[in-house]
């Protein structure tokens, strides 16, 4: 037995230690592409991780491209929350493996991507053709040396989406001129219609609005410095506009005007669908997701009216990765999407606003009406909107996570916490969140 | 692993001194050292595949992680640490966050298993009787752990829900007024407590199940003869006849529910389960700890909460054995 038995005891320790030995270090060892994205055989393969509605993928541009250029293979990963997505990101770019050659990135990170991960990320400074943009847009995904991290997709301007039958039952105009006139220039006209529809509303248990916290955003997003000084200093807690735009949210919360929902969130929809508010206010981006969740039912039901006042909830970039193996390949893509003609096509297919100045004023997107709600101009409206935006928008590395924990809070209220009691947890929760 | 083979194995092969190579005595020399290590070695060769995977995904994470809790760090810039020594520790201590989540997970943790427990209990003694289709019964009440953790929660979420769920919408028939399940504190603890019963009571009726089934029948004919009642048999003979299997579910109920993450997580619905609702209302120790890496980005803290929450594991069973060893010594 002897030494046969010896020798295959050993053949069987060996393999043992060698097959774990593979296990451990088959986890920490990559391929020969970081981003999954290569050249093979003339044939280029590009990867890229969007999320949300971005409607790059959704409108077909992906195979447009493929169709135009036959050599390149666009494999395209859609997340459907952003936050998830871009917690996914950050642990990607911090092991500096498994990202893809092209990542979207949301306003909210922007500041955040371009203070931490400049050297991470492709420039794209100077590139041709892409001057086309919004006087803002290009420079918040830019670092104070001078690089362009990336090249901007849609923005979000704002209007109020309300329904129309609800309106009538109130007592209220239905005509969406008539209605921007009812609280043309002020916020508190908003809630004051708010507080008529509430005594007026014949008809059942609607709320005015869906929810605080949506109400909180458009009046923050409105003006040039939000929750950051143009210093890079918190002002949150100071900031007369975030104090005002908390005020008045929570008064409309208090009053009950709002259905106590959360935006995007999984109860939101079924109240879409089955109505338990009149109105919403929405950005560009968010009239494909009512259209979808309401649905075929309330077609013609809803409309879209201008918003008191001019704001930017929401945007995004696309960025390419600086160790992606496809690089320029990847660079040329982007341009071509964010190209004015491509965003029109977004704009059209689903209603993402362009942050192409060009875009914007080519007649495709000014004459574009939505059939869904009502034939409402949308074009006209969210164009005119885009124009009200500040041309400076001071943003900071946590403005997410702000945002986030300020919609909180005042979900507190909408539960019944007093209010300032809600203000200290909520400062209380964005010390702890701002490290 | 490494056994030593440079020394000579005493009392088999006298030393010869430089032998040619290849001859008879190093062959022999060679079998035996070869044996040595076939008897010496290769159970240390057969373990050794397990605890080089659990160093490098167990141990090592482990270690890693006290030592970034020591450290303020964001996930961002990883490489960036800076030394704090025990600030986060003490900064934990201090914080309301902290304490509310360690009640929460301990009461939901009490609402969940004591119930779960005890009804796996029944429903092991219910299908340990002879009756038709009992392997039916028998894999049924398996089939909601074999349930991913994400797909119950999702369901009970619905259910749950405050405008068009389903228990509402029958509380509604009932003329009870509708529950705000997930904003309200006790009822939002409860649905994830229904989600935690649903999950694990058949998975621990089977095991119950299994060990009243090792219980020799003589012992039940023997009571029967004296008289006992179905109840009495049931609590002198059979409770105590799976005692250690009771305390077995004890054990990993008690770990389960300290890091009970997914139904919580889920049942709030994106951010607003990282917090735990708006009020942190059912944040538990699981939840706080991905708040702060997740959300907040600040790895240091997050990896504070990890140790926090082993130590109370370590800290829960030395109570356990003191207790276990106090009432020895005094029965």
């Amino acid at each position: 037995m002897g030494t046969l038995g010896s020798l295959r005891t050993k053949a069987v320790a060996a393999v043992a230690a060698a097959g774990a030995l593979a296990l451990v270090v088959g986890c920490s060892g990559g391929g020969d592409s970081v981003t999954g994205g290569g050249k093979k055989d003339g044939k280029v393969t590009i990867t890229m991780g969007l999320f949300g509605v971005m409607g790059i993928k959704e409108t077909g541009l992906l195979e447009k491209y493929e169709k135009e250029n036959p050599d390149v293979d666009i494999k395209a990963e859609i997340a459907g929350d952003e936050q998830t997505y871009y917690t996914a990101l950050q642990t990607r770019l911090a092991a500096g493996n498994g990202l893809k050659d092209i990542q979207g990135i949301e306003i909210g990170r922007a500041k955040e991507i371009t203070e931490t991960q400049s050297d991470k990320f492709a420039d794209f400074a100077g590139t041709a053709g892409t001057d086309h943009f919004l006087p803002w847009k290009q420079s918040q995904i830019s670092t104070a040396d001078g690089k362009v991290l990336g090249l901007g997709t849609d923005i979000g301007p704002m209007a109020v989406c309300y329904r129309k039958d609800y309106f009538e039952k109130a007592g209220l105009p239905t005509d969406r001129e008539e209605v921007g006139k009812l609280w043309a220039g002020d916020w508190n006209k908003y809630v004051e219609v708010g507080r008529t529809f509430k005594k007026d509303f014949k008809g059942g248990d609607v709320a005015f609005m869906d929810s605080a916290s949506g109400l909180f955003n458009a009046m923050v997003y409105g003006h040039s410095e939000q929750y950051y000084n143009e210093k890079g200093d918190l002002i949150h807690d100071s900031n007369p506009v975030v104090k005002d735009a908390w005020a008045l949210s929570a008064d409309a919360g208090e009053e009950g005007l709002t259905a106590k929902l959360r935006q995007f969130q999984p109860g939101w929809d079924p109240g879409l669908a089955n109505g338990t508010f009149a109105t919403a206010v929405c950005p560009a981006w968010m009239l494909s997701h009512i259209s979808e969740k309401a649905g075929a039912a309330n077609k013609g039901k809803w409309d879209v009216a201008r918003a008191p006042k001019g704001a930017n909830w929401g945007g995004a970039f696309l960025s390419v990765v600086e160790k992606s193996p496809v690089k320029e390949e990847a660079q040329k893509l982007v341009a071509w999407l964010t190209a004015p003609e491509q965003q029109a096509h977004i704009f059209t297919e689903i209603g993402n606003i362009p942050s192409s100045q060009k875009a914007l004023e080519s007649d495709g997107v000014k004459n574009a009406k939505s059939e869904y709600f009502s034939d409402a101009p949308i074009g006209q409206i969210f164009g005119a909107a885009a124009q009200e935006i500040p041309d400076k928008q001071v943003l900071g590395r946590k403005d997410g996570t702000i945002k986030d924990t300020f919609s909180q809070g005042l979900a507190l209220v909408e539960q019944g916490t007093a209010r300032d009691k809600a203000w200290d947890t909520t400062m209380e929760r964005i010390k702890k969140a701002v490290g | 692993m490494a056994t030593s083979t440079t020394k000579a194995p005493a009392g088999e092969e006298p030393p010869a001194g430089p032998s040619p190579a290849g001859g008879p005595g190093t062959a022999r020399r060679r079998s035996a050292l070869l044996h040595r290590l076939d008897v010496k070695g290769a159970p240390f060769a057969f373990v050794a595949p397990f605890f080089i995977v659990f160093a490098a995904f167990s141990f090592y994470p482990l270690v890693y992680t006290s030592w970034i809790s020591l450290h303020d760090v964001e996930l961002a810039t990883l490489d960036v640490m800076e030394w704090v020594a025990f600030d986060n520790y003490v900064e934990l201590w201090g914080d309301s966050r902290f304490w509310n989540a360690l009640v929460n997970t301990i009461t939901i943790g009490v609402i969940s298993t004591v119930p779960q427990l005890l009804m796996a209990l029944g429903l092991a003694h219910l299908l340990n009787y002879r009756m038709r289709a009992s392997l039916f019964f028998r894999v049924a009440s398996l089939v909601p752990y074999a349930t991913s953790v994400a797909a119950a929660a999702l369901v009970f979420t619905m259910i749950f829900e405050r405008d068009f769920g389903m228990i509402n919408w029958a509380l509604g028939g009932l003329g009870i007024d509708p529950v705000n399940w997930e904003a309200d504190k006790w009822p939002a603890q409860l649905a994830i407590s229904t989600i935690v019963i649903w999950r694990w009571t058949g998975y621990n009726a089977l095991l119950y199940l299994a060990a009243m089934q090792a219980i020799p029948a003589d012992r039940y004919e023997a009571a029967s003869l004296d008289g006992a009642s179905r109840w009495k048999q049931f609590t002198h003979v059979t409770v105590p006849g799976i005692r250690s299997t009771i305390v077995f579910t004890i054990v990993l109920s008690t770990i389960g529910a300290t890091q009970l993450f997914g139904e919580p997580l889920i049942f709030g619905q994106g951010p607003n389960g990282i917090t735990g609702g708006a009020d942190n209302q059912y944040q538990t120790l699981g939840l706080l700890l991905y708040e702060e890496g997740w959300k907040n980005y600040q790895m240091g803290r997050s990896a504070t909460v990890a140790w926090a929450m082993f130590m109370l594991l370590v800290l829960a069973f030395v109570a356990q054995r003191l207790i276990k060893r106090l009432r020895s010594r005094t029965s």
